[in-house]
């Protein structure tokens, strides 16, 4: 059938399962948004009030439901505020397509009015990008697109869509199956044949006495939960997670560590600094997780498993690499190894966790007006009992949702790693939403992040979406601040923030608005919160200058983290956020 | 013979990479953009059609000892638009670079000097003007390099090299 280029693409995402898409209209897009009027019982779109949230959206629907996430916007400016959001979603894997209107194509490479050069300027931030001048070429690229962006490796694909090739017609057949001359989704593995590598992963295995198991996302990615959890069971290996690798397992299992990192619990990194062996699955040994490479594990081996071949060797060199998805890779391995437990090594890492309470905020007793951020992470956790999905920004409040929440839901949390993008929260929580309505959802931001992505208020209230925001007001960049006072001589430049009255600007959305200063309010304000039926904003204003620990400072080994000093008999001297202010 | 010994000196840490890939407008700029972004630092670059029209072939020269010649191949591999990768370096492959060098001519003895120099190198003289001569050279990297020290005594003009192409044995 005879179709214009606008409908080609609709029917395409309604081919493809979407649902949902995010996006904004504007001069280059209007085809395609008039023949979207047409289709609205079958695409919901969902306006946003900045095109970078219409892709963090996406993403975040990507990572809450496991389908591509759509987002379209304009030509030129429309298309250049997208840049963050690819990036966000290129360095955290996630499967998305792009669509982006531009200038006709008699008048591309003309600097007509918002003409950008998107396919040039995307190149490095997406898996792949098309420009398409030729309607002809419309559904196939599309096509493309969708498998490009969720086979193997997912990632952001931007398909550039000349304005004039929307209104064109062209003779349409859904497009079924994909066949593309250069692109293979995993990388075969070449010489070194699989049943050899399997069998020596399976030697080093049974014969290692200290092993650490680092789990990253490419186990949520290959949905290969069951699998981890049987290798792990049967392997009496403890896991460590990366940050995105966190809901790979639950953190209520005894095998699982928590997180690794900068930030990781203690224990954690001394574990794996201690380590005879490491199997890396899904991971690609972040700057964040290894610290300075130079001491990185010394005395481990590696087996490095990952679906992308140009991770393997790239950070840390593996003896044993293996190019595969975990779940394949997992289901033939678990099989092989040894039933074994690590009684030694388990006590031996037990001793290492032994002062992580004592030196627990958790701990510290306070005075009753004062809230530290940690403390509403660990109220959310009791009050929902970690039934719900939590999106969090990035910085400081970021690291302590990690630490004291307890992650007991498969890919719960939904947070930017690789690029630390502030501002996502918010539209994260809007794509979450979408991907899964029926679960209580969470934005965790700081007051900066928060201020980003603001405007995403009117996008929840139009939408009429039950979002709970947690907004952590210390007044500060406070991430920033920490490493001002860690390593700047406590020297603060451009880290301290003037807020508006977040609970009056949630009244002026409509929105309810609620504040708290110390725990008993935070716990009441979280408690009305989840009884109320619709998007509730709480500002917690909390302690300025608490510092997350422990952290590896740059340049330093995994076992010379700083450490929160065991707990004073009183506060006051020594305890980093009761210092004297300059 | 020279020639021999020049060509039988491979430099160990010089890789080859043979990289076909599709015939779109675009596909060097990704190419490029891959080795600049990941700060792989590349030798030469040589691009040309095959015999299937679809298809352009790229020959890359890495300098391994900076570069990890396994890295770039496994990124080249990556690129949608990159149908194959090889890694020539320790296979039997013929390489070649071809190169135009034009010699300032002072004196009438000197363009026979030249005619002799060339012919030693099993190159030749492909254009003479009053007070210049060029000539055409094929071979391995090393070659060219030796001809053109030769003739630097006479003063070189100007030179143009392709770049490394090669391709295996068989």
């Amino acid at each position: 059938m005879k179709l214009t280029g606008a409908q080609i693409i609709l029917e395409t995402l309604i081919q493809q399962g979407v649902t949902t898409i995010f996006g904004y209209p504007g001069g280059a897009t209007l085809p395609t948004y008039d023949a979207l009027f047409d289709y609205q019982d079958r695409i919901h779109h969902v306006l946003v009030r900045h095109e970078e949230n219409a892709a963090l959206a996406a993403d975040a629907y990507f990572r809450a439901t496991g389908k591509v996430g759509v987002c379209m916007v304009t030509s030129g400016p429309g298309a250049t505020n997208l840049v963050t959001g690819l990036a966000n979603a290129m360095m955290d894997s996630s499967a998305m397509v792009a669509i982006t209107g531009q200038v006709p194509s008699h008048l591309v490479g003309t600097d007509a009015f918002q003409e950008t050069d998107v396919t040039g300027v995307t190149l490095p931030v997406t898996k792949h990008n098309y420009l398409v001048m030729d309607v002809n070429e419309l559904a196939q690229v599309l096509a493309e697109a969708f498998y490009i962006a969720k086979s193997g490796r997912p990632g952001p694909v931007l398909v550039d869509i000349c304005k004039d090739v929307q209104q064109k017609m062209a003779e349409y057949t859904p497009i079924t199956s994909v066949q593309m001359r250069g692109y293979r989704a995993i990388k075969p593995q070449g010489r070194q044949d699989m049943p050899y590598l399997l069998n020596r992963a399976k030697d080093l295995i049974d014969s290692a006495h200290k092993p650490i198991i680092l789990a990253g996302q490419g186990i949520k990615h290959g949905k290969a939960h069951d699998e981890f959890r049987e290798f792990v069971e049967k392997s009496g290996i403890p896991v460590a997670t990366t940050l995105l690798g966190i809901g790979v397992l639950s953190e209520e299992h005894p095998l699982n560590l928590r997180m690794m990192g900068m930030h990781g619990e203690a224990y954690v990194n001394q574990a794996i600094a201690a380590a005879d062996l490491i199997i890396a699955l899904g991971m690609r040994f972040d700057d964040r997780v290894t610290g300075n490479l130079k001491t990185y594990a010394k005395n481990a081996r590696v087996i490095h498993v990952d679906i992308d071949a140009a991770e393997i060797g790239k950070i840390v060199p593996a003896e044993v690499g293996i190019v595969g998805s975990v779940k394949d890779v997992l289901r033939d391995l678990t099989p092989m190894v040894e039933a074994r437990k690590h009684p030694a090594w388990l006590e031996q890492i037990d001793e290492w966790r032994s002062d992580t309470k004592a030196r627990d905020l958790m701990s510290v007793e306070l005075p009753e007006n004062m809230l530290l951020a940690p403390q509403v992470m660990r109220a959310i956790w009791e009050a929902t009992q970690g039934e719900c999905t939590v999106c969090t920004d990035v910085g400081q409040h970021q690291m302590w949702e990690t630490q004291y929440f307890q992650h007991t839901r498969k890919n719960q949390l939904l947070t930017s790693g690789g690029l630390g993008t502030m501002g996502f929260a918010l539209p994260a929580a809007i794509g979450a939403k979408f991907g899964r309505p029926e679960d209580e959802v969470w934005a965790i931001v700081g007051d900066g992040g928060f201020q980003m992505s603001l405007p995403e208020l009117a996008t929840i209230v139009q939408e009429g979406l039950n979002i709970k925001i947690a907004v952590i007001n210390n007044n500060f960049l406070g991430m920033v601040r920490q490493w001002q006072e860690l390593m700047h001589n406590r020297r603060y430049s451009a880290v301290g923030m003037l807020t508006p009255d977040f609970v009056k600007v949630a009244q002026a959305y409509d929105i309810c608005g609620m504040r708290a200063t110390n725990l008993k309010e935070a716990r009441e304000i979280i408690r009305q919160a989840r009884e109320h039926n619709g998007p509730v904003l709480m500002e917690f204003v909390v302690e300025k200058e608490t510092n997350v620990f422990p952290m590896i400072q740059p340049g330093k080994s995994l076992d010379e983290m700083t450490r929160r000093p065991i707990q004073p008999a009183a506060l006051g001297g020594g305890f980093d956020f009761m210092k004297e202010k300059s | 013979m020279l020639i021999d010994r020049i060509e039988a000196q491979q430099n160990p840490t010089k890789h080859t990479l043979v990289a076909l890939v599709e015939n779109k407008p675009g596909v060097l700029n990704r190419v490029a953009s891959l080795m600049r972004r990941r700060n792989f630092n590349i030798d030469s670059l040589a691009v040309g059609t095959t015999e299937d029209p679809a298809v352009s072939r790229m020959t890359i020269v890495i300098d391994a000892s900076r570069t990890s010649a396994a890295m770039v191949e496994r990124n080249l591999y990556k690129l949608v638009n990159v149908i194959d990768v090889q890694d020539v370096t320790n296979l039997p492959t013929v390489v070649r670079e071809l190169a135009l060098i034009k010699v300032r001519v002072n004196d009438a003895t000197h363009r026979g000097e030249i005619k002799q120099i060339a012919d030693m190198f099993q190159s030749r003289v492909v254009d003479v003007a009053l007070d210049s001569c060029m000539i055409e050279v094929t071979g391995e990297e090393q070659k060219v390099d030796s001809i053109i020290k030769v003739l630097e005594a006479y003063g070189i003009v100007e030179v143009v090299r392709t770049g490394r192409i090669a391709m295996t044995r068989g």
